[in-house]
């Protein structure tokens, strides 16, 4: 067996483990879930009147124009619970033996992200069901569906990615746990919820400038409207950001665990 | 035993249920991190629904004239519905923990031990309460008036304590800490299935219909009376009502699972 086959195997046996662990623990599986669709349904029956405000994007229902945002916050939990539950193996040594056993260290983590991006794949699979079944409509048909369903996998694993350099460096899960307000304050300044132009200062400004937004806009744009490839670059460039970030991060991270102990 | 002077029951169990609030109390100076989700939860929700569904004001049929007013109530809600599931929580530590065991073999009726817990949350519910109003008055929220303030905390206080009752129940139940997101889940639907965001003419039809069944929306008016309006007492007894009906029946589950558990 060629090295790569190996090292897909052990990335896929850990991928497999982690998303069995997150269905296995119902305090990983709930802020996947449980939270976002709660407050998608809070916010589109408390908030739907919105879309008649003047300036409001053209859109079929305000059902349609959150599931971006439901999706987003699910995906960024995602990528905070993988880190909890790396920093869990982490703090009962499970990671120290694999760490002793002849795989790569890189496979380690990429297994706990592939784990994240299967979780970020079954939350977009989760919210379009829940959008088509309540009446949405996906504008730009089963091609938009397949843009929304990659960026939102792809943004997984770029979270994930931030999540798992957090946890190698303190090998702590309840640090990794606080950092839960921080997810939901990043996600309050982007254009999850609301479009830009009706936001209110300084938190417009704000998003004009997080990265989120620009990922954000990708999900939605094929979910409300024609494709637009500008949308969909600029969606991408910010995920390769995150992932650079996030690798780099973790790579250091890695490091100073190896290093230390 | 002669010479032993009796300490009369009512005085021996509220001195149980002081002594647990204090225990409740101390977890706070002793675990500082444990409160910081309970304190920044509902204050994050505050600045970010704030910034994000401001605009809403604009709606014809919106009556307020800040957003952060019409909004505040339901952070302080929110905060003693956090608290509230937190002592459901710590409830379940302690269970996993075997420290209930030791208190339920101790001559303290059950409702006692119960009490403590719940009145424990309703304290601790003050400081999440206190801190999202100061944002929220810093930022331009109106000021609610003395008395809009006390109706305002009077129904913090109980609603902390009904959630305190749904998390303890829970706990008892499932004797796991695992339990947490139900507690959390529960209390955070319970209290934004109301006219959380927007008055309840401007809500989706669904969610009207929800609101309208659901108790606590006349709990989170009765507690907004202040913020967008005058105080009186036909905008506060229906809240009171509902938070009495809540206590007793989410209360008397709690002490049913307590029971069950002493078995």
């Amino acid at each position: 067996m060629s090295a790569l086959a190996r090292n897909a195997r052990v990335v896929r046996a850990l991928g497999m483990r982690s998303v069995r662990q997150t269905f296995r623990r119902p305090q990983l599986m709930a802020p996947i879930v449980v939270f976002p669709t709660l407050l998608l349904a809070i916010q589109t029956g408390g908030a739907g009147s919105a879309v008649e405000l003047p300036g409001f994007p053209p859109v079929q229902s305000f059902l349609q124009f959150m599931l971006a945002g439901a999706m987003m916050q699910s995906l960024m939990l995602a990528g905070n619970s993988g880190g909890i539950a790396l920093a869990v193996d982490l703090e009962m040594g499970f990671t120290d033996r694999l760490f002793t056993a002849p795989i790569p260290r890189f496979a380690i983590v990429l297994g706990r992200l592939a784990g994240t991006a299967a979780l970020g794949l079954l939350a977009s699979l989760w919210f379009l069901a829940i959008g088509l079944l309540f009446g949405a409509e996906i504008h730009s048909g089963l091609a938009g569906a397949l843009i929304a369903v990659f960026l939102v996998t792809a943004t997984a694993m770029a979270v994930g990615g931030i999540g798992a350099a957090i946890a190698l460096r303190t090998g702590s899960a309840s640090v990794v746990q606080g950092l839960f307000p921080l997810v939901l304050v990043i996600l309050f300044l982007s254009t999850a919820f609301f479009p830009e132009g009706l936001m209110i200062e300084p938190a417009r400004t704000i998003a004009a400038y997080n990265p989120l937004s620009f990922v954000v806009e990708g999900i939605r744009n094929p979910i409300i409207a024609d494709v637009d490839g500008g949308e969909l670059l600029e969606a991408v460039l910010a995920i390769a950001g995150i992932v650079a970030l996030g690798l780099a991060l973790s790579a250091r991270a890695l490091r100073h665990r190896l290093r230390v102990g | 035993m002669e010479g032993v002077a009796r300490v009369p029951q009512w005085r021996a169990n509220l001195a149980t249920i002081a002594a647990l609030m204090a225990r409740s109390r101390n977890e706070l100076a002793r675990v500082p991190g444990a409160a910081i989700p309970g304190l920044l939860a509902p204050t994050i929700f505050f600045l970010g629904l704030n910034g994000v569904f401001g605009a809403l004001i604009q709606l014809r049929g919106f009556e307020a004239n800040a957003y952060e007013s019409f909004l505040v109530p339901v952070s302080m809600l929110q905060g003693a519905g956090f608290t509230g599931a937190a002592s459901g929580v710590n409830l379940a530590r302690d269970i996993e923990q075997g420290w209930t065991d030791r208190l339920l073999v101790s001559p303290a009726p059950r409702w006692v031990l119960l009490a403590g817990n719940v009145l424990g949350a309703g304290t601790r519910a003050l400081l999440p309460a206190t801190f999202v109003l100061l944002i929220a008055l810093a930022l331009g929220a109106s000021w609610p008036g003395v008395a809009g303030l006390l109706v305002t905390y009077a129904m913090v206080v109980a609603m902390a304590a009904v959630a305190a009752c749904w998390g303890s129940a829970l706990a008892l139940r499932f004797e796991s800490q695992s339990a947490a997101p139900l507690m959390q889940a529960g209390t955070m639907a319970l209290i934004l299935f109301t006219p959380a965001y927007a008055p309840l003419t401007l809500l989706q039809p669904w969610l009207r219909s929800v609101a309208e069944a659901n108790p606590v929306t006349e709990v989170l008016e009765a507690a907004r009376q202040g913020f967008v309006g005058g105080v009186d007492w036909a905008g506060t007894w229906p809240g009171l009502l509902a938070l009495l009906g809540l206590l007793a029946v989410l209360g008397a589950w709690a002490l049913r699972e307590m029971r069950r558990t002493a078995r």
